[in-house]
């Protein structure tokens, strides 16, 4: 399975995610904002974090506009899997592809640590057919990740524990589309791929690109 | 010849500012009691050629500028 990760200015966790998806037995292709079309053969696209043209104006708006993006919709529109982390959520919420806008934390500070996530739904290809309710260990590192919406627009797929740290509404780290084929997410499972690093859980995410 | 157009955004009436939130405490410590409330925007100074120069910032304001969901927008245009 060809993986597109795209790169946009500002991107900074693509060779992550690249890791990633090598580790799922995927391989993952660079695709460039500029471009038109994804690279050939592209059978899931992953939107990395960081902050895309230096979070300008607000996160993830001038790189919602982007090129790419138009190509990352059409795959979208197709039934395509598209997974957005981080900045990526915040890409796919302006882009309109995800319901809500990601908002400024509650706490008005960078976050950076080891969540516990709860699978709010098990029906979706992004949580490994684990059962609603199931753990997942999973690090937030961001300052823009209180979700806003009106959940019922949306599936609701991982959420924060009661502790909610972002503010997010109905406590939502994670949120899928009706048909579930694109999903974003401020928690890195990119970052939780590799014993080395505490946990692998993000796999059983990340597996959502890979698997049939 | 271009006119200037004043875009200001502002977080929506009910949608929580925390960055106001901070001000407003930060303002009370130094002693300005009376503030109930603090909300902070942006103001985009647009420098516009051709026709109907407010008619094109609001449709940058709908494309871009503003995201409708979170943030009301207002346009101001000279003369």
């Amino acid at each position: 399975m060809t993986v597109a990760v795209v790169r946009f200015p500002g991107s900074l966790d693509h060779d992550s995610a690249r890791r990633a998806v090598d580790r799922l037995g995927g391989r993952a292709e660079y695709a460039w904002h500029a471009d038109g079309e994804l690279p050939p053969g592209t059978d899931a696209v992953l939107l990395p974090g960081g902050f895309s043209y230096g979070d300008h104006l607000r996160c993830g708006a001038i790189a919602s506009r982007a090129p790419v993006m138009a190509a990352v919709r059409r795959h979208a529109e197709a039934g395509g899997r598209v997974i957005g982390i981080c900045n990526g959520f915040q890409v796919l919420c302006e882009a309109g592809l995800l319901p809500g806008a990601l908002r400024r934390n509650a706490t008005l500070s960078f976050v950076c640590r080891q969540m516990e996530l709860e699978v709010a739904d098990a029906d979706t290809p992004w949580t490994g057919g684990l059962p609603s309710g199931e753990r997942l260990s999973i690090p937030i590192k961001n300052n823009e990740g209180a979700w806003y919406g009106d959940p019922s627009e949306a599936r609701v797929v991982l959420r924060y524990g009661p502790d909610n740290p972002l503010g997010s509404t109905d406590r939502v780290a994670g949120i899928a589309s009706r048909a579930g084929n694109v999903m974003g997410l401020m928690p890195h499972p990119e970052e939780a791929c590799d014993p080395l690093l505490g946990s692998t859980d993000g796999c059983l995410v990340l597996r959502g690109l890979v698997a049939a | 010849m271009t006119q200037m157009v004043v875009v200001t955004v502002m977080p929506k009436a009910g949608v929580l500012d925390p960055q106001g939130q901070a001000v407003r405490g930060a303002l009370e410590q130094l002693g300005f009691a009376g503030v109930a409330d603090v909300r902070i925007g942006k103001r985009i100074e647009l420098e516009i050629d051709g026709d109907d120069p407010a008619g094109q910032a609001r449709a940058m304001c709908e494309g871009l500028l503003a995201n409708a969901l979170i943030e009301d927008y207002t346009v101001e245009a000279d003369g």
